[in-house]
């Protein structure tokens, strides 16, 4: 059976995360069909055509489908879905948002944020803010997942030529309206598929002091994020916020500085593949976790390091 | 307008859960149970609804064991004004909670329907999507501010780039972000008195709700573990080690 995966795009470009989705759906085995939904989105699918791995691309481009509201994309998803054996998209808030509506029109249990296929109908995923990994198998005729990028290879953007169908189907269930969006600018690198973050925390005291961080993230190219009690005290948009609740991230390098380390805000980011921490409280939970540690004060500590990478 | 609050019974989010030798699952044996974080949220803003007046009665509802009744009461001290427990014995899963939740919303009619996001237990994030599914209402997932004006809620809503706003026909479905509120603390008189609000006690059964699953978990493991590295005692030492050692920058 083919497998359907569900693009996420802002109609003008295809998101990063659906790359590692691609590969996710490659791991699950059989041909991968991309649905791209949208508003005058063709160089989205023509984006998508081009990954390798994907042998056709579906393409619904309406009017209904420009903000990508669950009540219009949900049942197009569905009535396409019947068809395949596997629905994937991103767990991504546009993923999250769409995937469990589609999944209930199919009558069917999703399983969310997965981070390995062990075969077609068996999957792991975490649970209780990652400190347990469950197996989970699905006897669903259409089995309805999101994939957690940071579980999965991007696959190559290059190399695949897909050809491109129209879908005629529009469906405005005409029960929920786009009204507006503020979108945070930033020319450092998205947090979810940056090689390097910095993030502070409460130890950062304000949001200017966020400044010191940023001066670092522009030398290494990083990306800055934050932890929840950053967020909750206004120093940084809630965008930034790496956690169960925030963003999942898996960068070469993390760097929490002023950060404790609390349950919630390491299942964000424990996949890290090296760890540092810079805290000058020798106790902190993050020193349990970071593969170097430095016990000092960060507002000495951070110009330091700035000056030195 | 009558709303309608879902709420679960889960682990505090502070203890840190240990899988079972066994692989069947976390061990929940004598751990402390509290309300999802989210459910809180929820329960708060249709009470702050009410205090505005445009909610005229809450209903609280949960689906689980027989001890769940503890997070209804919790509910009710917080200020709703009626609970409904569905209780089942075993789990259940994201779909049929929804399915559940359908049949209480025929029955009561809501004009709002609130949840939250995601249970910390489970992580799925799923339920009131499905249950915008289910009964056909919008929903605002995610949600940080909650304005309803005239027959339309206005919901801003936290996605991955910032923050974008939807207008939802009412009824509607909303799922709680943890920005939208902070919950109150139930005061001592509260709780005495939500001892003697109602508390109706129903089964899927007797709602016409089959709660079949087409998801099993085979087990559950303990993530890889991860060993407490080095304290470096400088930054440069800190730089030289991620230049020379882990090589990653």
């Amino acid at each position: 059976m083919a497998i359907l995966v569900v693009a996420d795009h802002n109609n003008s470009a295809l998101g990063a995360s659906t790359l590692n989705t691609v590969t996710a759906a490659t791991a699950i085995g059989g041909d991968v069909h991309v649905l791209v939904a949208g508003t005058g989105c063709a160089a989205v699918a023509d984006a998508a055509a081009k990954v390798a791995g994907v042998s056709k691309v579906l393409l619904a481009d309406n009017a209904a489908y420009a903000n990508q509201l669950p009540e219009n994309v949900a049942p197009l998803v569905a009535e396409l879905g019947k068809g395949y054996g596997h629905v994937l998209a991103s767990a991504t808030t546009t993923g999250k948002n769409i995937l469990p509506r589609v999944a209930a029109a199919l009558d069917v249990d999703q399983i969310s944020e997965i981070t390995k296929v062990e075969s077609a109908d068996t999957f792991q995923r975490p649970i209780y803010a990652g400190n347990a990994i469950a197996t989970v198998q699905s006897s669903a005729a259409v089995k309805v997942i999101t994939v957690r990028s940071t579980g999965f290879d991007a696959a190559a953007a290059e190399g695949g030529s897909a050809a491109v169908e129209a879908v005629a189907t529009a469906n405005d269930a005409g029960v929920s309206a786009f009204v507006g969006e503020e979108l945070a600018k930033s020319d450092r690198p998205e947090l979810t598929a940056a090689k390097i973050v910095i993030s502070g925390g409460r130890g950062m005291q304000n949001g200017d002091n966020f400044e010191l961080l940023y001066k670092v993230a522009d030398k290494l190219g990083a990306a800055v994020g934050a932890s929840r009690a950053a967020v909750d005290a206004g120093f940084v948009p809630n965008d930034m916020q790496v956690g169960q609740t925030g963003k999942i991230v898996a960068p070469q390098l993390y760097v929490a500085v002023g950060i404790s380390g609390a349950i919630q805000h390491l299942a964000g980011m424990k996949d890290s593949k090296v760890i540092v921490a810079i805290n000058k409280d020798e106790e902190a939970p993050i020193f349990q976790v970071a593969d170097y540690g430095l016990v000092a004060d960060l507002f000495e500590a951070v110009p330091e390091l700035e000056s030195l990478v | 307008m009558k709303v309608l609050v879902a709420v679960k019974r889960v682990v505090d989010y502070n203890v840190k859960v240990r899988v079972k030798a066994d692989e069947t699952g976390v061990d929940l044996a004598n751990v402390k149970m509290s309300m999802n974080p989210f459910c809180e949220i929820a329960v708060e803003e249709a009470v702050r609804l009410k205090e505005k007046g445009v909610a005229s009665e809450i209903v609280v509802v949960t689906i689980g064991p027989k001890e769940a009744q503890e997070q209804l009461r919790t509910a009710l001290a917080l200020g709703a004004d009626r609970a409904i427990l569905v209780e089942t014995a075993e789990e259940v899963g994201s779909l049929g909670v929804a399915k559940v939740l359908k049949a209480v919303v025929e029955k009561e009619q809501p004009g709002l329907v609130i949840l939250g996001k995601q249970s910390i237990d489970s992580d799925n994030n799923q339920t009131g999507q499905m249950l915008g599914a289910l009964t056909g209402m919008p929903q605002g997932t995610f949600a940080s501010k909650v304005e309803v004006a005239g027959d339309k809620v206005n919901v801003t809503r936290e996605i991955d780039g910032g923050l974008q706003t939807v207008a939802l026909n009412l009824p509607a479905i909303v799922t709680t972000d943890l920005r939208l509120n902070e919950p109150r603390y139930a005061s001592l008189p509260n709780i005495m008195k939500a001892k003697k609000k109602p508390l109706d006690v129903q089964t899927a059964d007797a709602l016409g709700v089959a709660l079949t699953s087409t998801v099993k978990t085979v087990k559950v493991t303990p993530p890889p573990t991860r060993q407490a590295g080095i304290k470096v005692k400088t930054v440069a030492e800190l730089v030289e080690k991620l230049k020379n050692e882990a090589k990653v920058i």
